[in-house]
């Protein structure tokens, strides 16, 4: 039990210390956000004053006036967050940030999440195989692969819109649905999930091809050491299938580190794919981030780099929980 | 992407190899199974007695290293060719390349004979761009690897060496950071900076990205360099130089680091191939340097500029091609050091390639099974 008490202890630790740093780095980074973030908004408003509400919400995100202690501006700001309120953004004046979030959240998970999946299962199975197959030719798809690893995300998707897109004209070049055929937005339709789906193919395709290669190295070696261990030798001195020992003995033991290694694979996938989303125009939480950047919608992007970690985070706890469940070592050795 | 795999590689806390590792009897083919597992506990018996003994004499001689370099294979030699050529490249290009912002050609040309990679919409040069782009890319991945690697060793050397306390702590923090998602930070951060009054030139220069992104990338390595670092202080050379009353500073340094040189150079190489991409992406949403050219900068103009659009493809398919060989390249030397800590990874392929050999020379040796 202690382990799971480790593993809850250590989430909330960097759940504070996540939510801290969301705090700290307006205030302590040169510049005054607050203040540029307050003219934005005013400029947004047509020059009329902003409500109190909107000033103090920006004031407790972003940074107070001088002469407020840390410690109030601290409490002021876990007060706003607790209600839920991420203040307003300036770039798509007059929402607030918490809807502009959330309208953009599904979109990315279900694609990230999809495209990643796919990826690790496929990386997994073939690196198994792989390794297996060790000294034979298949070892060098391990340096074919590295290539595509090294491949930058969105290099790759501009490549892919050149090619599928531009010159051939099989998928659509940006966006996440048809926007011309669903003018009113999303809408629970088979029509709309095509066209949808229709958008995904390219985006997913790109995450997929540029993430497969660490699972398929990362299995192929654990499988070309798991190999070596006594239990493999004894299990074939016992005379069980190949098929059996491949399953049963060597591929399980060897998925255990990439299992582990799925959780922070995951902020790696999710800091790619902001760069992605921002070649297909995807309507996700990464071309939310990149609109809040470039328009110095500091409140948005304070909103998005809240919710991206937190997810980031919630992802690996549940990986945690799980690991400990599938590897009992790491329960008992703490 | 890259942290990742090594802490999948790495964790499995393969043996450094010694000076001795040659030493190793050379069995006759026969028994695979008995024989690999003799030469490895052979290697390992000799490797570790090669370096107590190299350590505790504390004699600095020239082969010390030698069991630690990685063996000349083909892997090696590709990655040491094309990363030696893409730095070539970088260094010398812009000497004979015209001027990467002369805009006196004719704008959007396709290569040919007097623009050999065509021209961006400008009218610039994409063969000097590149140069240039190459010569800044290199710059910000080795000092933000740099900056890695000092974070990623003070905090995975002195938590892996002191334990107790400090182990915790400075565990908590790595593995806070760990989670955290980079690039998001790292685009937090510089919209900050970029936009601070005060910094000066600084704002938006080459250097501060690299600062930036070498601060945000160290956690990985740290988490690796911890776990050897923890093994290696249980080793008896260690405890003897405790027992023998050294000081905390000396052990690190002259018993401890020289063994993790092959990981250093591993997380090192990782840092700079991490650093180029990172670059690339913060660059291509216009969040890099200003001043200087690299080759994120030239996929944000190729973006701005229209090319994918307009079928300009040498625009943006050299710079992105230079990132993916130069990250290939450097993966490659990068397997030829995770060889030498994990020999595992070596034999075990070299092994089953032999016993394949043997049941096709008709030697008797069974040709199903796990180890066919």
């Amino acid at each position: 039990m202690s382990f799971y008490l480790r593993r809850v202890a250590f989430y909330l630790v960097t759940f504070w210390a996540a939510i801290s740093l969301n705090f700290l780095l307006p205030r302590l980074l040169p510049g005054d956000p607050a203040a540029i973030m307050l003219g934005k908004l005013r400029r947004a408003n047509a020059g009329r004053p902003l409500s109190e509400e909107t000033v103090q919400a920006i004031t407790a995100i972003l940074g107070a006036e001088k002469g407020t202690s840390l410690w109030d501006q601290y409490l002021a700001y876990w007060g706003r967050l607790l209600q839920g309120d991420l203040g307003v953004s300036s770039t798509r004046y007059p929402a607030p940030v918490a809807e502009l979030i959330s309208a953009a959240l599904p979109w990315t998970i279900v694609l990230v999440g999809t495209a990643t999946v796919i990826s690790f299962v496929l990386g997994i199975v073939v690196g198994a195989w792989v390794g297996w197959r060790r000294g034979t030719w298949l070892d060098h798809l391990v340096p074919v692969t590295t290539v595509f690893q090294s491949i930058p995300y969105f290099w790759l998707a501009l490549v892919l819109v050149a090619v599928f897109s531009v010159q051939l004209g099989i998928f659509p070049i940006i966006g996440g649905y048809d926007v011309f055929e669903f003018p009113g937005g999303p809408e629970w339709s088979w029509a709309f999930l095509g066209s949808a789906v229709w958008h995904a193919v390219l985006p997913a395709t790109t995450i997929v091809l540029s993430s497969i290669g660490g699972w398929l190295l990362g299995m192929r070696n654990m499988m070309v050491s798991t190999m070596s261990e006594d239990f493999i030798v004894t299990a074939e001195a016992k005379g069980l299938t190949p098929r059996r020992i491949r399953t049963k003995y060597a591929s399980r033991n060897a998925a255990i580190p990439s299992l582990a290694g799925f959780g922070i694979a995951l902020g790696f996938v999710v800091a790619g794919s902001i760069v992605m989303e921002q070649v297909f125009s995807y309507p996700g939480i990464g071309k939310l981030m990149i609109q809040a950047v470039q328009g110095l919608d500091y409140a948005l992007m304070q909103g998005v780099f809240l919710v991206i970690t937190l997810t980031v985070l919630a992802a690996n706890f549940v990986m945690d929980l799980i690991y400990g469940f599938i590897d009992p070592r790491v329960r008992h050795n703490g | 992407m890259a942290d990742r795999q090594t802490l999948t590689e790495s964790g499995s806390g393969g043996e450094l190899p010694g000076a001795g590792a040659e030493t190793a009897p050379d069995l006759p083919f026969g028994a695979p199974i008995g024989a690999e597992a003799a030469r490895e506990s052979a290697r390992e018996a000799t490797a570790t007695a090669a370096v107590a003994a190299a350590s505790a004499a504390a004699v600095r001689r020239g082969g010390r290293f030698r069991g630690l370099l990685p063996r000349r294979s083909g892997k090696l030699v590709t990655g040491l060719v094309i990363v030696g050529a893409i730095t070539l490249f970088g260094l010398l290009g812009p000497l004979i390349a015209q001027p990467p912002r002369d805009s006196n050609n004719p704008a959007l040309l396709p290569p040919g004979p007097e623009h050999w990679l065509g021209t961006t919409k400008l009218g610039y040069d994409v063969f000097s761009q590149l140069a240039y782009g190459t010569q800044g890319s290199l710059f910000i991945g080795l000092v933000a690897g740099l900056v890695a690697l000092v974070l990623g060793g003070l905090f995975g050397v002195f938590a892996g060496y002191f334990g107790g306390i400090a182990d915790e702590v400075l565990t908590l923090i790595t593995n806070i950071v760990l989670v955290i998602p980079g690039l998001p930070v790292v685009m937090v951060i510089a919209a900050y900076v970029q936009n601070a009054d005060g910094l000066g030139p600084l704002a938006r220069s080459s250097l501060l990205v690299a600062l930036v992104l070498g601060i945000t990338s160290w956690a990985g390595s740290a988490v690796v360099l911890r776990a050897q670092a923890r093994s290696l202080r249980t080793r008896e050379y260690v405890a003897a130089a405790r027992v023998a009353g050294e000081r905390p500073a000396r052990i690190i340094f002259v018993e401890i680091l020289p063994n993790l040189v092959p990981l250093l150079a591993a997380q090192f190489i990782f840092g700079v191939i991490l650093a180029v991409l990172g670059e690339a992406g913060l660059s291509y949403l216009g969040l890099g340097p200003t001043g200087s050219i690299t080759l994120g900068t030239m996929l944000n103009d190729a973006q701005t500029g229209q090319a994918v659009g307009t079928g300009a493809w040498w625009w943006f398919v050299p710079p992105g091609a230079i990132i993916a060989a130069l990250g290939a390249g450097l993966s490659l030397i990068n397997f030829a050091i995770d060889e030498v800590v994990n020999p595992k990874l070596r034999l075990a392929p070299e092994n089953a390639k032999r016993q394949r050999k043997a049941t096709k020379a008709g030697k008797g040796v069974a040709d199903t099974g796990a180890f066919a």
